[in-house]
């Protein structure tokens, strides 16, 4: 930015800018989208909390050893890892300007986050059907909501997936379609890093317990 | 038609859920009708409704929106005094036998009401708007961050404050305090809809509160004006900053709780019961480490308000910028560390209590490091004992009296005693009043020629200012004696005549607390009605100090002609000091975000959506969410959300002002 010097008081401070440029467009938005996650953390670090305080209550009910299969559960895993990397790849073709590329490994994205929830909801299935419920106890309760509530973001993830690569589609990688980009990148990213916390405190953890 | 198909058109909604036995519910209701029909058809014969819509319900404008914000703190202000008046009513009649004139089905709604009312639609809007109106003035900016956004939050808030009025025509609302603990809160005890119309009237609102929290950080952090370094912001900008990283860090916490205690009620999953391994416990230890970060929410504005108007009426810089910064942190900080205080009693051990009443004695240390600071202030300055600073003065007696007793409740040992006892009640309504309150009005009377162009006329406003003092006094005096001999919150029926005095004392303050209220609405009135006297052209009233001063009063949609350079603290007063000359020529266009009324037609489904979920009707909440989804993602598809305001009209706003600057002197 200049500062123009107003030719009347030369030597006074300048007390305005008279040739100035508007910020940027999207100028605030990777700090509010931080904020926003960081929010976000802060409602999984409660659930997080809750599951801490309520998981040992089985209520004489059926325990993690019990319900949790560590393969399916690493299985799910590596879907979740792999669609971080493939964004990551959308990424770095983004950065290429390659559109075809880009869509391309946003799809296999959002098929890899498609197989984890079609996964977990299997897994959701199969223990609500051995009678393991979320109203069965506080343990069970709490693990179906912080699993849950993972979950939902993850399908909110693909919803905004898929609203994005219609736009990609529809305008081209402009500036703000890379700044929506980029925005979904860092959720789903996040979302990669809660499902670490989950895999290690709710199912390494809980069958150890 | 079948029992089924109603069921499943109106879930648990039917005529018996108006309260027709309730004669005062329905006398209420036949007056908010009234005077609601009056002002629609008022609306519709002066042919308003168009004007509303496009510069205000769409307005992204944050002034418009700061401006809507204290018009709802204001017309909620006068739902939640109203339940204060019926409970201090209900106390001093209650005696020798009498049952008072509330059952106690509807006097547990009042009190419920009454809490959080005056806390999510009344303080913080309050405190929202004028963070909102003020903010982006102080820091030389046009506008927030995130503009649609804001327009968003406000609509959101709107939308939980319609769920809480509804409750009291349509069902029924709370009967547990303001907190809802369960068990009580949960299915087993208040199998009825009015826990339902509590926890989603504050979701929605609390998605409203978040979203502008998130939006004021940015907005403070990224749009200062050149030279606005962090150390060179307005005291209240500050506060500000510190209010919304609270919200931001604590209000996702309610959201929480409130999902989980939704979740126990209508899934029946075992959270907050008391089989089946879940805790009650838990639910007070998490809505508390909400609920005390949320008071310093409210207070830290007030403090960051009376630190403006202290130094703008002594004539001086204001007493220990820094250490007032630092406190303001300090503070931020140590209100996470203090949750457990709220409930000592409830089987934490000594240990644990000791280190919880610690912090919470710490914290006034910075607290009284900022009364000394506006002390020192006052001490040979200039002082003009305009309205807005005798609020100030009221506000440092109040508030040290309150913070007193504060910080003797934060004593375990003490609080045994005290705790759930009128003692507290008189407590927090002696900081909350005193501090929160005094200080929205303190802003509202030091902003509002800045809003409107005139002053506030000050007779009404004195005799306001009389009128809550002294009845604050009167109110509240009373119920420390009360529960120092140990009588117990939320009771509705008394058997010790004894105590009786004490209760009407209280209720005769209450009545002038409302003539206060009545005093006020009346100074709104006749300003507006003097307004040519009233009316101030120089954009600067008070000769103060910082930045929002340096623009006209309103100040045009694009706040500042020029974006400024600061170089000092007190940004305007330096700027007075070295001739300061406004600039007449060179105007560019300017870059503005337009309107939009997306905001509040997500808003109106979210509200819908709140409603169908307390009332089980399920078709009704499925339709609404679906259509906030696909409101939402439409929105996404408008990619041209801003326009330029042509240099043209600039050049006429600001030759408008040169004309009135050049009349007034």
């Amino acid at each position: 930015m200049t500062v123009a010097v107003n030719p009347a008081q030369s030597g006074e401070p300048v007390f305005y800018l008279a040739d100035e440029h508007p910020h940027p467009e999207g100028y605030s938005t990777s700090l509010g989208f931080w904020i926003y996650l960081m929010s976000d953390c802060l409602i999984f670090a409660i659930l997080f909390a809750t599951f801490g305080v309520l998981g040992g209550n089985y209520a004489a009910g059926p325990a993690p050893k019990d319900l949790f299969e560590l393969p399916l559960v690493a299985v799910n895993t590596s879907m979740l890892l792999l669609s971080s990397i493939t964004y990551g790849f959308a990424m770095l073709t983004m950065q290429q300007n390659k559109i075809g590329q880009t869509q391309m490994w946003l799809a296999i994205t959002g098929l890899f986050g498609a197989a984890f929830i079609g996964i977990e909801l299997s897994e959701f299935a199969h223990m609500i059907h051995e009678g393991a419920t979320p109203q069965r106890s506080a343990f069970l309760s709490a693990f179906f909501t912080l699993v849950g509530t993972h979950g939902l973001h993850v399908t909110c993830g693909l919803i905004w997936l898929v609203t994005l690569m219609v736009q990609v589609w529809k305008f081209g990688l402009i500036e703000a379609n890379r700044r929506r980009l980029m925005c979904l990148s860092m959720f789903w990213h996040f979302l990669d890093v809660v499902w670490i916390g989950v895999f290690t405190f709710v199912y390494l953890l809980g069958v150890l317990r | 038609m079948s029992p089924d198909l109603l069921k499943l058109i109106f879930g648990r909604l039917g005529l018996e859920s108006l309260p027709l036995h309730e004669p005062i519910v329905v006398g209420t209701f036949a007056v908010v009708a009234t005077g609601g029909l009056v002002m629609l058809a008022g609306l519709t014969y002066f042919r308003v409704w168009g004007y509303l819509w496009s510069e205000w319900f769409t307005s992204v404008d944050h002034k418009r929106i700061g401006i809507m914000y204290m018009i709802l703190g204001i017309v909620m202000l006068l739902r939640g005094f109203a339940d204060a008046l019926m409970m201090r009513l209900q106390q001093a009649l209650a005696f020798g036998g009498s049952e008072g004139y509330l059952n106690s089905h509807h006097y547990d709604q009042v009190f419920t009401a009454h809490g959080v009312i005056m806390i999510f639609f009344v303080a913080m809007p309050l405190v929202t708007g004028l963070m909102n109106f003020v903010v982006p003035l102080q820091i030389g900016a046009r506008d927030v961050s995130f503009p649609f956004l804001n327009n968003f939050s406000f609509w959101m808030t709107v939308g939980g404050a319609v769920l809480v009025m509804a409750s009291l025509f349509i069902g029924e609302f709370a009967r547990t305090g303001w907190l809802a603990y369960p068990p009580l809160s949960n299915i087993g005890y208040s199998p009825d809809v009015g826990v339902d119309y509590y926890i989603w009237g504050l979701q929605v609102a609390g998605v409203g509160t978040t979203l502008s929290g998130i939006n004021l950080i940015c907005t403070i952090v990224k749009l200062r004006c050149p030279g606005m370094t962090m150390m060179r912001m307005p005291v209240f900008t500050w506060t500000a900053l510190c209010t919304n990283v609270l919200i931001v860090a604590s209000f996702p916490v309610l959201t929480v709780v409130l999902a989980l205690l939704s979740l126990d009620r209508y899934v029946g999953t075992n959270f907050f019961t008391n089989d089946f391994g879940g805790s009650p416990m838990m639910y007070v230890n998490l809505i508390w480490i909400w609920g005390h970060p949320e008071v310093y929410i409210l207070v830290l504005p007030a403090f960051g308000i009376f630190s403006e108007v202290t130094s703008t009426f002594s004539g001086k810089r204001l007493f220990g910028y820094t250490s007032m910064v630092y406190a303001t942190v300090v503070i931020t900080i140590l209100s996470y560390l203090v949750w457990l205080h709220h409930f000592f009693t409830m089987g934490s051990g000594a240990s644990v209590n000791s280190f919880f009443g610690i912090t919470t004695m710490i914290i006034s240390i910075p607290t009284g490091a900022k009364m000394f600071n506006w002390l020192f202030t006052m001490y040979r300055g200039r002082i003009r004992f305009e309205l807005p600073m005798m609020w100030t003065i009221a506000f440092m007696l109040t508030f040290v009296l309150g913070g007193m007793t504060g910080v003797l409740l934060a004593v375990p040992p003490a609080d045994f005693v005290l705790h759930n006892s009128l003692f507290l009640i008189a407590h927090f309504h002696n900081v909350i009043i005193g501090g929160v309150v005094f200080g929205a009005f303190a802003g509202i009377g030091y902003w509002f020629p800045k809003a409107f162009g005139f002053k506030l006329d000050p007779f009404w406003g004195k005799l306001s200012f009389w009128f809550w003092v002294t009845g604050f006094y009167l109110a509240f005096m009373p119920l420390y004696v009360l529960g120092l001999m140990g009588v117990t919150r939320r009771l509705r029926v008394f058997d010790d005549p004894s105590l009786q005095i004490w209760f009407i004392v209280a209720g005769i303050g209450a009545f002038l607390v409302f003539l206060g209220i009545l005093s006020m609405l009346m100074q709104f009135a006749v300003s507006f009605l003097r307004r040519e006297q009233l009316k101030d052209v120089t954009g600067d009233p008070w000769d103060a100090r910082t930045l929002e001063w340096a623009t006209s009063s309103p100040p045009p949609a694009y706040n500042f002609a020029f974006t400024p350079v600061v170089h000092d603290n007190d940004a305007w007063w330096d700027m007075k000091k070295h001739g300061y000359q406004r600039p007449l020529t060179g105007f560019k266009p300017i870059h503005m975000p337009s309107s939009t009324g997306t905001g509040i037609i997500l808003a109106g489904f979210a509200t819908a959506m709140g409603f169908g979920l307390i009332w089980y009707i399920w078709w009704l909440a499925a339709v609404s969410f679906i259509a906030m989804l696909a409101v939402g993602i439409g929105h996404t598809f408008n990619y041209h959300r801003d326009f330029d305001i042509p240099a043209d009209d600039v050049v006429r706003a600001e030759d408008a002002r040169t004309k009135l600057l050049a009349g007034a002197k």
